[in-house]
């Protein structure tokens, strides 16, 4: 049951080969028997989820079932669940029992889904390999002395060792793309503003979005179905009409225009990583897709630029957390400032310290020219790359990252050498594009992810791209040895 | 660009974090590090172009000025470090 994809759970339950329960109970057991190992859950809530099961089979009994009802799915911790720890892999909101739920929880619960559990991800969505989380690494599945990347990286993890059929992820830097890349398995960032951000616990306002992480790129279409849309709590949520994602899937991709950044295939790229994209470039063109090369001159300063924008963005939302109205707490503070400095000292962890103190600085006075203008206005010219570039081609493909997963500790000593593990996925974010990834190919046993960039709201059409492709090839079926 | 020990302790004040003065030269180093990959910023020529604050260059969406919230101040305290009579309890600040 644990390798079908969504659609097929989808028809399974309407045709009546097995329940909610049976679906649930069986995923439940899963997540029970190999989360001790990969971490990817922080928290499971299993009576939850069998009431929520049950009242999805009664449901459909009646006769109220949608394409989602009654299939079980998880959510990144990042996301606030009334009434269920919603800890952001900080031991800031360890005891943090969030009050209401977030917009996209909300969606997905009205859409019928069980929520299994809470996925594991680095500290409030700040890094690359899920070692900052304050419950520990997750494991890669396909390797275990591997990381799974992040930030979403419990979500990727659980997707590709089945223990949960679809999660939820969000994506500032490339948190969705890149876990996806590094655990075989498809995500998708849509546009800014197309899914809202409320009760999405924000790490930097004007880049964070939601997504799904799925096995197919199908899957990812009926998430987002369910994901997308309007809401007013959402300051920044963009009031558009939502396609049906399924629809133009099978569309044919004959005359494509496939615009590949020479940038992204410079110095630091890994050789069979390369060769990997390559073979996947020349697979779109056998389905009729044309492949031209482009440039996007400004994506070298895409890096610096995020690690201004991001961190101002941090140390402004992560004010909130004073000790005060929720969260830690330190034990005796003995004046109000002390109250303030140990709880946030003792509640967050290195990263999330580093890039509070680095956005302070950025932002303080005498700088915010220096620092933060300038990086808006780079950002301006990072957009004008991608707006050049979609006048001639429909969509751009390259590596989703420089590598395959690397090894647990491997990138933990300096930050900047972690920070260059998003070199291909930043860019979108600042532009604020939607961007996906797939699975394309293994070396040595590790996936490697290509990256499919679209025009502003052009999900539709990536889905659709992506989808031809695993028609026509296998390896989003491929699952780690073992599973 | 390269912080001094005094920069770090002033950065961290204003972000209300609490450090120990032995992991000041380690932070030094590090957020020196950082610094130095967003000094490349300054490589690219920015004379006359628009700083762009929102992806899509939109701006900020008015509403009615109605209230819409219920009150939850109960449920929302049942999860605060301390409470008394509706109110948060923080130390003293007034003697």
């Amino acid at each position: 049951m644990h390798n079908k994809t969504l659609a097929e759970l989808s028809a399974g339950l309407a045709n009546g080969e097995y329940t909610s329960v049976e679906l649930t109970r069986h995923f439940l057991d899963r997540a029970n028997e190999l989360n001790p190992e990969l971490n990817a859950y922080t928290t499971i809530t299993a009576e939850q989820a069998l009431a929520e099961a049950q009242s999805a089979d009664k449901n459909r009994s009646a006769g109220n079932a949608g394409a989602l009802t009654g299939i079980p799915m998880a959510h990144k911790d990042i996301y606030c669940t009334r009434g269920v720890r919603t800890s952001c892999g900080s031991r800031m909101l360890d005891n943090f029992i969030a009050p209401y739920d977030a917009h996209v929880v909300t969606q997905l619960k009205k859409a019928g889904m069980v929520m299994l559990g809470k996925l594991n991800m680095d500290e409030f969505a700040m890094g690359s390999s899920n070692e900052t989380s304050y419950y520990g690494p997750v494991k890669n599945p396909w390797n275990h002395n591997c990381v799974p990347g992040g930030s979403s990286g419990g979500s990727a993890a659980a997707v590709a060792a089945r223990l949960t059929p679809a999660a939820t992820g969000t994506d500032t830097g490339g948190s969705i793309r890149q876990p996806a890349a590094l655990c075989g398995v498809t995500g998708i960032k849509p546009t800014y503003g197309r899914v809202s951000r409320y009760g999405m616990i924000a790490f930097a306002s004007s880049l964070d979005q939601g997504g799904p992480i799925t096995r197919t790129a199908e899957d990812a279409a009926m998430m987002l179905n369910a994901m997308a849309g309007f809401d007013q709590r959402d300051s920044t949520s963009v009031d558009r009409a939502v396609p049906d994602y399924t629809h133009h899937l099978t569309d044919d991709i004959k005359g494509l225009k496939i615009g590949v950044p020479k940038e992204y295939f410079e110095e630091g790229l890994d050789d069979k990583v390369r060769a990997v994209i390559e073979a996947a470039l020349s697979e779109y063109e056998s389905l009729g897709a044309k492949c031209v090369e482009i440039s996007l001159p400004n994506s070298a300063i895409a890096v610096p630029t995020y690690y201004v924008v991001a961190p101002a963005e941090c140390s402004s939302n992560l004010s909130r957390f004073d000790g005060v109205r929720f969260g830690y707490r330190c034990a005796d503070p003995k004046d109000l400032i002390d109250l303030y400095c140990r709880s946030r000292a003792e509640g967050f962890g290195a990263e999330v310290k580093r890039r509070i103190m680095i956005g302070t600085y950025a932002l303080s006075a005498g700088y915010y020219d220096a620092y933060y203008l300038k990086a808006q206005k780079l950002r301006r010219l990072i957009s004008d790359d991608f707006k050049n570039a979609f006048e001639q081609v429909d969509v751009i493909m390259g590596p989703t990252t420089p590598t395959t997963a690397f090894r647990l500790g491997e990138k933990t000593d300096d930050p900047v050498t972690m920070y260059l593990s998003d070199i291909y996925t930043i860019a979108v974010n600042l532009a604020g594009l939607p961007g996906m990834s797939i699975p394309a190919g293994l070396i040595d046993g590790l996936p490697v992810g290509l990256q499919l960039i679209g025009n502003y709201f052009s999900e539709e059409k990536l889905l659709n791209v992506a989808h031809r492709y695993q028609q026509a090839t296998d390896w989003h079926r491929q699952s780690p040895p073992g599973l | 660009m390269a912080l001094k020990e005094d920069d770090v302790r002033k950065i961290a004040h204003l972000a209300r974090l609490a450090i120990d003065d032995a992991d000041i030269p380690q932070y030094v180093q590090e957020l020196s590090r950082v610094l130095e990959l967003v000094e490349q910023m300054s490589t690219v020529n920015t004379d006359n172009v628009q700083p762009l604050a929102h992806p899509l260059d939109e701006s900020q969406r008015l509403r009615k000025d109605e209230v819409t919230e219920i009150n939850e101040r109960e449920h929302f305290q049942s999860i605060a470090p301390a409470t008394e009579d509706g109110l948060y309890l923080v130390p003293k600040v007034i003697e």
